[in-house]
């Protein structure tokens, strides 16, 4: 009985012990993002336009495979919004000249460990519009709110699927609904998907830092505010997989980085 | 000078901790490796050797993504959600309850390194909060379950669940988990196989928290943005549950078939079935023969059987999610045969297979208890069966089954036909078979008789999960006893015995009064 009774004292004591041993880690992160004086010199001067520039164009070789019809037969109120062609995935999108949209272009190694970079107020807007994901690809920071709203109205659920970020999965039952979720770790990509709609899928690429893009349809991309360094830029595709170079600036100055994936 | 204590606090304290977590996880690890790496993996990366042979697969804990929690969608689960896991087992999978064989302080430790396998956990930022659940409301009744079945329909669970619940809804063919693992929407009328639990309670903790890793998502937010209430989803809760029978079903051993005096009911929605009880018998995998199978899609049957002196009908209800063949089921076949690819049976391409169903039979009543293999027999002892497949299915075939291998058709049905009607509804099939209680071959094809228990078996095939051949649902022997027809002496012998009981109380009495006036004169 005695022992018990001692079993527990011990307990509990361990239990504060340890309970207080942990609060550090959460003060320490406050610590490193209070001053944002000191450690977003580099994103500051991005606001500002200074910094070197890095733009390039994407290409692919060979021949596009064709996106997948989507049947959208049951679901009506997504077909309608399909007056001209009919709904097709997304797999691979291009434009004029074998220019390759949907890729995603960011600085995978060359920023200094140290540099931080606070997350914009303003939320990236992911719809779901169409029974189908706008945008497709995009970028985010770490922290910085996802607003994932519902444009149809049928249910979708909004499911991450992750795993240097915690995932979740959502729903949303009709027309007008948003929900904002937030990641706390780079990951290239976070996958979202509808299990409603088999179809359904986007890709979120996750960053500690700006200095990202998505190719539009002539696929371009700029990457601009760098500080002086060389990079490994990363341009990551959904089904033509990834390609890097490395790229060195100094000051303003502007450099181009091509990328030609070979379409498979 | 605050972050100096600290400083020093962080310096000293680590010891016990540690201390405490390296008991914990040591003994832990010892544990896990005798009872759990087995189907875990050593690893706990879910690839233990019997992982192979599951479906649904065993937690990846590397991921510390887990279904059953009481936390929001993609927080860490609580430890007690982790030790009701281990403590109950989840329903439905190959997890068992494991309350009875380790000890308290075994499950608290194999839950400490069980933590270990992902560095989530290590992460204090992520301390996992319960949801509040508050309470199951009061005013239940239809209402509140038309309440339940309004918000059931709006917020889209028949999308997966179907509009019955049987888990065949318009999506429920694209379904798969993190891994890309074939998933099932749940059957709802078998709340006895939620992974987490079937009460009412359980249903709205999952509404809640949504199962991470599979398609189910949370409906939380759905509260906070005023979609519903508290109270509403709480009826969805309850609706779900009422889909289910009030217990799990029971085991009875013998079909009992009531004589009836009207026509046979040959049609499986003939009003005379609603009378007669149902028997339920679970099905497992065949996992005997090669190729085995791990992955049935079909639980059980539910069988009603009558009579009427010359002829018997057996109606057999299962649920299946899919009127098989069925094309929108392709791409799940191949998930599933992806999966059992790695057991030892030979692969396969997917196709699109007929769902079908077999009746087993003795092919003469035993005398004694010796009857033949359950599974289909052999090659010195055959079985008699009665065959069904959803590309003919107003026919049954009666042959012969010599193994899992071999069926002989009897040509014509042989003078003693079996007749066959099918209905497919929301994710259920009802067949009834009908044949003849006598006759004419009475080698091969079972005469019925009356008042004997007659050995029964029930096969089952669900072509869109894969299933075909030895891939397939079995059960053991059970019993069909037809009633016999009442004699006249049963309605008469109570009457003589009651009559004949009171004329000798009547003597008792008469006798004793008589003595004791014959004393009293004296």
């Amino acid at each position: 009985m005695k022992g018990r009774l001692f079993g527990l004292v011990g307990g509990v004591f361990l239990l504060t012990v340890c309970s207080k041993g942990a609060t550090p880690r959460p003060a320490n992160e406050s610590d490193a993002s209070t001053p944002p004086a000191a450690a977003t010199d580099e994103s500051s001067t991005t606001q500002q336009g200074g910094g070197a520039t890095i733009t390039g164009r994407i290409k692919f070789t060979g021949t596009a495979p064709r996106n997948r019809p989507i049947d959208m037969s049951e679901e009506a109120a997504c077909k309608a919004k399909y007056t001209t062609n009919p709904p097709a995935e997304e797999t691979v999108v291009t434009g004029p000249a074998n220019a390759l949209a949907n890729v995603f272009v960011y600085i995978r190694e060359g920023l200094p460990a140290s540099a931080k970079y606070p997350a914009p107020a303003t939320p990236v807007v992911l719809d779901q519009d169409g029974c189908r994901y706008k945008p497709h690809v995009l970028g985010i920071m770490v922290g910085q709110g996802l607003e994932i709203r519902n444009s149809d109205p049928v249910l979708h659920n909004i499911k991450a699927v992750a795993k240097k970020n915690r995932p979740f999965n959502v729903s949303q039952p009709t027309a007008g609904m948003k929900t904002t979720r937030t990641f706390s770790a780079p990951e290239v990509m976070v996958n979202l998907e509808c299990n409603v709609h088999g179809w359904m899928t986007a890709f979120v690429g996750v960053r500690p830092d700006p200095f990202y893009a998505v190719t539009g349809p002539d696929g371009s991309f700029t990457i601009n505010g760098l500080p002086p360094g060389t990079y490994t830029i990363e341009a990551w595709h959904e089904r033509f997989g990834t390609q890097t170079a490395t790229v060195t600036v100094t000051g303003t100055e502007s450099k181009t980085a091509n990328f030609t994936f070979a379409a498979r | 000078m605050n972050s100096r204590i600290l400083a020093l606090s962080v310096f000293l304290l680590p010891a016990p901790c540690s201390l405490l977590l390296s008991q914990d996880t040591t003994a832990g690890k010892v544990v896990y490796q005798k009872w759990c790496a087995g189907c875990h993996g050593d690893n706990g990366a879910g690839d233990g050797e019997g992982a192979r042979y599951m479906l649904p697969t065993p937690r990846d804990f590397t991921g510390a993504i887990y279904q059953i929690r009481t936390t929001a969608s993609g927080q860490l689960p609580t430890d007690a959600d982790l030790m009701r896991a281990i403590d109950e087992g989840l329903p439905g999978t190959a997890m068992p309850g494991w309350s009875t064989r380790l000890s308290d302080r075994e499950r608290r430790d194999v839950i400490a390194y069980i933590k270990t396998f992902s560095t989530f956990f290590a992460d204090t930022s992520l301390r996992p909060q319960p949801l509040d659940f508050g309470r199951e409301p009061g005013g239940g009744g239809d209402d509140a379950l038309r309440v339940g079945r309004q918000f059931y329909d709006s917020i889209g669970c028949r999308k997966c669940h179907g509009d019955q619940g049987r888990g065949d809804g318009p999506s429920a063919p694209t379904l798969k988990d993190d891994a890309g693992h074939p998933v099932f929407a749940a059957n709802l009328h078998e709340n006895w196989l939620f992974n987490g639990g079937g009460t009412v309670e359980d249903i709205y903790q999952r509404l809640r928290t949504g199962l991470d890793g599979t398609p189910m998502p949370s409906f939380s937010d759905l509260l906070e943005q005023k979609f519903l209430t508290e109270t509403e989803l709480w009826r969805v809760a309850q609706y779900v549950r009422s889909l289910s029978p009030d217990q799990a079903p029971a085991v009875r051993d013998v079909i009992r078939a009531p004589r009836i005096s009207g026509a046979l009911p040959r049609a499986p929605d003939d009003s005379a079935w609603t009378a007669v009880d149902a028997y339920w018998f679970p099905l497992v995998g065949q996992i005997i023969r090669k190729n085995r199978w791990f992955a049935p899609a079909v639980t059980g049957v539910w069988v009603k059987a009558v009579h009427t002196g010359d002829s018997l009908a057996l109606r057999v209800v299962w649920d299946d999610r899919s009127e098989s063949p069925d094309t929108a089921w392709l791409a799940h076949v191949g998930r599933v045969l992806a999966v059992s690819a790695s057991d030892d049976s030979a692969g396969e391409r997917p196709a699109s297979w007929p769902d079908q169903l077999a009746v087993q039979f003795p092919v003469a009543i035993p005398s004694g208890m010796e009857r033949p293999y359950f599974l289909m027999g052999s090659a010195s002892a055959p079985v008699y069966q009665w065959r069904w497949s959803s590309s003919s299915r107003s026919t049954a075939v009666p042959g012969l089954a010599r193994g899992v291998e071999r069926f002989d058709p009897i040509p014509g049905g042989g003078g003693t036909p079996v007749g066959a009607q099918a209905a497919y509804d929301h994710g259920q099939w009802r067949v009834v078979f009908t044949r003849a209680l006598a006759t004419p071959d009475t080698a091969s094809q079972l005469p019925f008789r009356t008042g004997r228990a007659i050995p029964v078996a029930f096969f089952a095939w669900d072509g869109s999960n894969g299933e075909h051949g030895t891939r397939m649902a079995i059960s053991t022997w059970y019993f069909l006893a037809l009633d016999e027809p009442v004699p006249a002496s049963v309605f008469i012998s109570p009457v003589l015995a009651m009559a004949l009981t009171f004329g000798l109380g009547l003597l008792v009495v008469w006798r004793a009064q008589r003595k004791t006036s014959f004393r009293r004169q004296q």
